[in-house]
């Protein structure tokens, strides 16, 4: 086992462990927000707004583990 | 074909003195000079029944405004030179990836992270604009001042959290496109690419509701 190959096993690892939080809580995020959509229609603009800024939040949870996993693979500092 | 990615790597175009000028950079000056052409074409003759330029220029100065007065919940015309700024410049720069043979800058870590510290600094100089300098410092020593740390850190984190998350979904995107290019073929690509333009007006509408959050809660009195 060389360390690039540990890096590309740990850069595969955290991607596909990393993004499944993530896509937990954003399809949780936007069931309720559609739930909230259909019972107050008025209410839609402030809540999609609302949405997109959440999601975003949710979403950097996966992108952390997406800019790890870039590190392992091109700016790892064990590899020369 | 070689397949050559590298994320994190800079392309440098020519050295201006001892700085050396990459691709973004020179993408970056075409922006702007686009966006100052249209916005001086757009108020040059400006009327009250004014051509299409300038009504799509007001529309979307107008469209902008409401968003961030909807945000804030205060005048947002003090703001709005940043805030607009940042959100037309992010879709000019999300958007020029789709031209031939432009890199969109903002796939390229530098950019973000400049555009996440004029946010950074902004938000500080509005604090300290809008509320005084004793009353935004005390802000930082709330709820207690053995936190102080803390609210310092959280500045630092939520600006790279912002970089991060603008650099991370444009270069993923194009690193997505490449690698589907390579492995499927030429035709493949043109949805993910469509799905590229919405991701790319939607990362910069998140971008600037964000400045605007930050720039809100330090604005306005608690």
């Amino acid at each position: 086992m060389t360390v690039e190959m540990l890096s590309i096993i740990g850069a595969a690892i955290a991607v596909s462990v990393g993004a499944i939080g993530p896509a937990f809580a954003e399809g949780r995020a936007i069931a309720a927000a559609m739930e909230a959509m259909a019972r107050q229609p008025e209410a839609s603009g402030t809540i999609s707004r609302t949405l997109f800024v959440g999601l975003a939040m949710i979403e950097t949870m996966a992108i952390y583990c997406l800019v790890v996993a870039l590190l392992l693979l091109y700016a790892n500092p064990y590899v020369h | 074909m070689k397949l050559q990615l590298h994320p994190l790597q800079t392309e440098v175009l020519f050295h201006l003195g001892p700085v050396p000028v990459s691709n973004a950079v020179v993408t970056t000056w075409v922006i702007i000079a686009v966006l100052v052409a249209l916005s001086w074409l757009a108020t040059r003759h400006a009327e009250v029944r004014g051509g299409w330029l300038q009504s799509t220029v007001e529309v979307t100065v107008e469209a902008i405004a409401d968003q961030v007065k909807s945000v804030i919940r205060a005048d947002p015309w003090p703001y709005l030179p940043l805030l607009g700024t940042l959100f037309i410049y992010i879709v000019f720069a999300n958007l020029s990836g789709v031209l031939p043979g432009v890199v969109a800058p903002t796939a390229h870590i530098e950019t973000p992270a400049a555009l996440a510290l004029i946010v950074l600094f902004s938000v500080q100089f509005f604090g300290i604009k809008e509320q005084g300098l004793k009353a935004y410092a005390e802000r930082y020593l709330e709820p207690n001042p053995l936190l102080l740390p803390l609210n310092l850190l959280s500045q630092i984190t939520r600006s790279f959290s912002m970089m991060v998350r603008l650099f991370g979904n444009m270069m993923s995107h194009e690193f997505i496109i490449a690698i589907i290019l390579f492995l499927a073929g030429l035709f493949v690509p043109v949805p993910f690419m469509l799905l590229g333009i919405l991701i790319g007006i939607i990362q910069a509408f998140i971008f600037t509701v964000l400045a605007t959050v930050y720039v809100g809660g330090a604005v306005s009195a608690t």
